[in-house]
């Protein structure tokens, strides 16, 4: 169930024909509508609504990932409360309590929400399509060593793999293990290094780039 | 705050609440014994906003660690692994090791 | 079913493509109806609905589609919208639909 979308991906369901799609997308036209008309939302809402989503991203998380690495002081206050450290750097995420997960040589977490698809979107944006598929949500618990393998990611056998089942009103973000060869490298270098699944704890961050 | 029930580190069980309906206590940790990592704060019932109610008193919410080990048979992984999620204090009792 | 955390399953496919406009459609009025000023309906209403579709309902259609169908569920329930202008509105768009037409 990985691929959204009416796309002839032909995974395990037969190829769509455009007339599902269609019938889709016009009802969801047509509840839009219908709410604009009884003036519960307006156009405007909706679109400024779409916009703020576009404006977030993994890159938002990898600017306090980086800023975490440089700065302990800063670190310390992102794990007692990563709202309010977003906010130092102008990055807006109130709303539903996000917690940040810091990974150690020792303790590599890996975050899930298995009964539905609970993501800090707030700093990461929206989550892959993965991320919400049931492959993921089932096998993350129960065997996550093997679906890091599947992103390419083994850990060595001192490093404790701890999932998190983002269960309640709890979002987290995994605060990766900086990468040796980066020392003084400046945050923007650093940041450029962070991608979404390392936030995510299905990989770790690389200072080496092909 | 609503006071809470369990410190850190208390040992809990998690139970096995016949609840019909909405509910975020995943099966896979039903009967099974954790440790109190820590109090996220205290939140409304999801069991009852689910229906319309407001689900106050609010609750502490705590996040509760268990060893893989413990969750599955066969677990592929280390002894080491973990897994923690977060669960209302109604779904959880003392627990006393073993 | 939701609740799947250790249920078997296949490998992970990472398929990645950015949402297409109507899935971010979707995701803009869930949000817009779910928070104030609109508050329609909550999360754990949402989630409830969600887990209550069908079997083969959750099966046969995507997570945004299923998102559509909880909108308009829970919209219904709420006294908001009734199915039968829902489905008059589908109608009356039968005819060839450019993108935009009604944003």
């Amino acid at each position: 169930m990985a691929a959204e979308q009416g796309q002839d991906h032909g995974h395990d369901h037969p190829p769509r024909s455009d007339h599902p799609v269609r019938a889709w997308e016009k009802r969801e036209a047509a509840i839009r509508s219908l709410l604009i008309e009884k003036g519960l939302l307006t156009a405007d809402a909706i679109r400024a609504k779409i916009e703020e989503w576009e404006q977030k991203s993994p890159a938002l998380g990898a600017r306090i990932v980086a800023r975490a690495w440089s700065d302990p002081a800063f670190e310390a206050r992102l794990l007692a409360d990563a709202i309010e450290a977003a906010g130092e750097l102008g990055i807006e995420a109130r709303g539903v309590k996000i917690v940040a997960l810091k990974n150690t040589p020792r303790l590599h977490h890996l975050v899930v929400c298995t009964l539905c698809s609970c993501y800090p979107r707030a700093l990461l944006g929206l989550p892959p399509a993965w991320y919400k598929a049931p492959a993921y949500r089932s096998r993350a618990v129960s065997e996550p060593r093997a679906v890091l393998a599947e992103f390419g990611t083994r850990l060595p056998p001192e490093t404790e793999v701890r999932v998190v089942d983002s269960t309640a009103d709890c979002r987290y973000l995994v605060l990766p293990v900086r990468p040796a060869g980066t020392e003084g490298w400046s945050e923007d270098r650093l940041a450029g290094l962070i991608g979404r699944d390392a936030m995510i704890g299905v990989a770790v961050v690389q200072a080496a780039r092909a | 705050m609503a006071e809470r029930r369990f410190a850190d580190g208390a040992l809990v069980r998690v139970r096995d609440l016949a609840v019909k309906g909405h509910m975020r206590t995943p099966f896979y940790v039903r009967g099974r014994q954790g440790r109190v990592e820590g109090c996220q704060g205290s939140f409304a019932n999801p069991e009852e906003r689910a229906y319309g109610a407001n689900g106050l008193p609010a609750r502490p919410l705590y996040h509760v660690r268990f060893r893989q080990t413990d969750l599955w048979p066969g677990y592929g992984g280390l002894a080491a692994d973990s897994l923690s999620l977060d669960l209302f204090e109604h779904w959880l009792e003392p627990a006393h090791g073993g | 079913m939701h609740d799947m955390g250790g249920l078997p399953a296949g490998p992970v496919e990472k398929d990645e493509h950015d949402p297409s406009l109507a899935e971010r459609r979707v995701d803009a009025l869930m949000s817009l109806l779910m928070n104030p000023p609109v508050a329609a309906f909550n999360v754990d209403e949402m989630r409830r609905t969600i887990e209550g579709l069908p079997r083969e309902v959750y099966e046969r259609h995507d997570y945004y589609e299923r998102w559509l169908l909880t909108i308009e569920s829970l919209l219904v329930e709420k006294g908001l919208l009734t199915r039968a202008e829902i489905e008059a509105r589908v109608a009356a768009m039968e005819a060839p639909m450019e993108t935009g037409a009604h944003g």
